[in-house]
């Protein structure tokens, strides 16, 4: 009876023993353990196994060119990737252990700033003018940020400022539209809107295009020296707004009653607003100077043309700009 | 198989000790930390997709006759910058794909920018010791602005003309140097030389791409190096972040963000049409369309430039500074100003010194977050009048009567911000407060009652 419960104890050490010793040997995990989750794992398979359709896809789409190309191709592609998105996510959720860590946030060592500054000081310790030293450091310093900069100054005509002013249009110039035929003054309806360019000149230059419109000449209120400019009551405008550089592109009778109950010439793109009638003085809007006025002729054959240049700079105006720049 | 990996790479570059950290570095839990992974995000497929359009892009001014299939445009003189693009959109296969991809996802890097950027702000996450970092991304957003600018301006259609014809508009007023700059910029007068295309595509692809992708490093080293901030919990504190590791918890999160990040822009890109050039032609000075209106993150500028009164002081003949300049440079350097002066001023304000690793509720600091909201909404007013011309087509309100109202609210509305969110924010924080009390009574006097049962 003893010898038998002997051999159970001993059994039950034995066993115990070698089971502690076995967790023992098992080598200590860094990342938490977790349970396996199959049907999550299946799912993961699952995705990952559309994506990768939708991936495949892509080629054959490609290959066959159906109609609506683009939306195939880019839903295709986005569903593979949403897929594979939804597979990394479910992954990341349902069989990553979710672990959640300490770690100190760093902290300051005052004994390397201290070495830091220590070594920066010993080593400059020989120098015995140090303000002079700094100053002239400084200096040519900036000399040297000078000389580095100059070459940036090929990049353009920075000091030539003058060639703002330039425009195409002299005294007898021909207006052209679009197509480059000459307008007729008697083509020039009221109410209609014209864009004009300057003969044999480039149509892409600033001062180039011109908006014409033809008013009833009582309603003009040009400003004084301006009598002749309009002929027949055709006013010629630079195209080209003097706030932001947009082109003038609308034409509104009326804009808006209370305010602006005549014709008016307004730019799309911020809204400033100029009135034919008084020389394009600006009505409403954002623009600081009045829309540039062409002086006008009509020539023997009726054709519109240049009297002159603007009575003031075209485009939208720089710091120091002249208003009357003169022609 | 693992192991052996890891013994190659290790024995030739030393880098095991540092892996062990990064792939046990601690992300603290909040959704609203992964909006700059959608930013970053967003760059590696604008950086990808780039590529595959400078393969077929030229950024040439060269005039040429458009020849192809898009009838509209037939025997249309136009750029050969404009033409390439016409031509990648309609002519190469998948080319409007990654076009209209590389566009949206601009869109979606400056929105997840702008949206961390409040999240930073409203948490007080750019206090010390991260003000560099702040610092940093403050530039990434100025930067993306210009490098988004330049994108759509490169394609030469008649959009891209009026953006650029405002930009060098806005060049020229910048006061003393404007004249000079512009023609430098341009190389001559509007719209410049032929080199000035060439510049710009330089500018887009190469220099400022560079720029922000060194300073995404930067940003990133500094996050990792200072570690991230966490908001207030149990066993969160000044000297503890507590989350989730990199691996395995972070990764699969952060690439499942990735790839979800990039399903949505080739949904939009193939799905949803964004810029369709051949439609609104190529760009002559001369031309321009109404209700033309800017991608949505320069809206702002717009409404600025739309909504300044006519101030453009000229005396002796000579314009002094040119109206362009109040909205279009005076105001956004005032935002961003504001913007980068923040810590400092929050810092003299309140005499805060100190180390900040807990975030703040926003009613934890109810200055700024009404600081902050009055500022946020001073610009969405002002990038509203940005599209006030639209309001007009489709609600029949008269455009000028708008501007004169929103001379008033553009000013009022930020104060009522100001004072609302302060009320609310002490609301909050009282309510907290007496909830607490309330707690702490009850749970003492369920401790005094409980012997009794």
């Amino acid at each position: 009876m003893s010898r038998l419960r002997d051999w159970l104890v001993s059994a039950a050490v034995l066993l115990a023993g070698r089971g502690r010793a076995h967790r023992r040997r098992e080598p200590e995990r860094i990342v938490a353990p977790t349970e396996p989750r199959p049907r999550s794992e299946l799912a993961v398979v699952f995705l990952l196994l559309l994506s990768a359709a939708f991936a495949a896809g892509v080629p054959i789409i490609y290959a066959l060119d159906p109609p609506r190309f683009t939306q195939v191709l880019g839903a295709s592609l986005g569903l593979s990737l949403a897929f594979l998105s939804a597979a990394l996510i479910v992954a990341g959720s349902r069989l990553i252990p979710d672990e959640q860590l300490e770690e100190d946030y760093p902290e300051e060592s005052s004994r390397e700033q201290a070495a830091v500054a220590e070594i920066v000081e010993e080593s400059s310790s020989g120098f015995t003018r140090k303000k002079l030293l700094g100053s002239v450091a400084a200096l040519t310093g900036g000399a040297l940020g000078v000389a580095f900069l100059t070459p940036a100054v090929s990049l353009g005509p920075v000091f030539n400022t003058r060639q703002l002013y330039d425009t195409p249009w002299r005294r007898g110039r021909r207006l052209v539209d679009e197509n480059g035929k000459p307008i007729a003054a008697g083509d020039v309806e009221t109410k209609g809107f014209y864009t004009a360019y300057p003969e044999g000149a480039d149509r892409e230059e600033l001062g180039s295009p011109l908006v014409v419109v033809r008013l009833d000449p009582r309603e003009l209120a040009l400003p004084a020296g301006r009598e002749d400019w309009a002929p027949e009551g055709i006013l010629a405008f630079s195209k080209i707004c003097t706030h932001a550089g947009c082109a003038i592109s609308l034409y509104r009778v009326p804009t808006f009653e209370p305010v602006q109950p005549e014709p008016a010439l307004v730019c799309p793109c911020h809204y400033s607003t100029f009135d034919p009638a008084t020389g394009g003085s600006v009505l409403f809007g954002p623009a600081g100077r009045p829309l540039p006025q062409l002086p006008l002729l009509v020539d023997e054959s009726g054709d519109l043309r240049a009297a002159g240049n603007f009575d003031q700079p075209i485009g939208p105006s720089w710091w120091g700009v002249r208003l009357r720049e003169p022609t | 198989m693992i192991r052996k990996a890891v013994r190659v790479v290790d024995q030739r570059t030393g880098t095991a000790p540092f892996l062990r950290k990064a792939l046990r570095y601690v992300f603290p839990d909040h959704w609203s930390f992964l909006l700059g992974e959608v930013a970053l995000y967003s760059f590696i497929v604008l950086v990808a997709t780039g590529i595959y359009l400078t393969f077929f892009f030229d950024p040439s001014t060269e005039r040429v006759v458009y020849h192809g299939p898009y009838e509209p445009l037939q025997g249309v003189e136009m750029s050969r910058a404009y033409q390439s693009v016409v031509q990648l959109s309609l002519q190469v296969k998948a080319g409007l794909l990654i076009r209209q991809m590389h566009h949206w996802a601009a869109n979606v890097f400056v929105v997840a920018i702008v949206l961390h950027l409040l999240r930073i702000f409203f948490t007080g996450a750019f206090r010390k010791p991260r003000e560099l970092t702040y610092y940093i991304g403050l530039t990434m957003l100025a930067l993306s602005l210009l490098e988004g600018y330049l994108g759509y301006s490169l394609a030469d259609d008649l959009l891209s003309g009026m953006g650029l014809a405002i930009g060098y508009a806005v060049a020229l007023s910048i006061p003393f140097v404007g004249g000079n700059l512009a023609l430098l910029i341009w190389d001559g007068e509007f719209p410049g030389s032929q080199d000035f295309w060439p510049r710009m595509y330089a500018t887009h692809v190469l220099f400022l791409p560079v720029a922000i992708g060194v300073l995404i490093g930067l940003h990133l080293f500094l996050v990792a190096s200072r570690h991230h901030t966490q908001f207030q919990g149990p066993r969160k504190t000044q000297r503890k972040v507590i989350g989730t590791p990199t691996v395995p918890g972070q990764a699969p999160r952060s690439l499942g963000l990735m790839a979800g990040v990039a399903s949505l822009l080739f949904l939009l890109g193939g799905l949803v049409q964004i810029n369709p050039v051949w439609l609104w032609g190529p760009y002559e000075t001369g031309l321009s369309t109404n209700g033309a209106q800017p991608d949505w993150y320069l809206g702002w500028l717009i409404g600025g430039l739309r909504l300044m009164p006519p101030w453009e002081p000229h005396a002796w003949g000579y314009t002094f500074v040119p109206n362009p300049f109040w909205g279009g440079v005076t105001f956004p350097l005032v935002v961003f100003g504001t913007l980068f002066a923040w810590p400092t001023i929050e810092r003299r304000l309140t005499g805060d010194r100190g180390f900040h690793n807990i975030l703040d509720r926003p009613r934890d600091a109810p200055h700024r977050t009404a600081f902050g909201l009055a500022f946020v909404s001073w610009v969405v007013l002002v990038f509203f009048f940005g599209s006030a011309d639209r309001v007009t087509v489709f609600f029949g309100l008269s455009y000028v009567n708008q501007l004169y109202a929103y001379w008033v609210v553009v000013w009022v509305l930020p104060v009522l911000v100001y004072a609302v969110t302060l009320r609310v924010c002490r609301g909050v924080q009282r309510k907290e407060l007496v909830d607490a009390e309330q707690e702490r009574a009850e749970a003492e006097a369920r401790a005094a009652t409980a012997p009794e049962i």
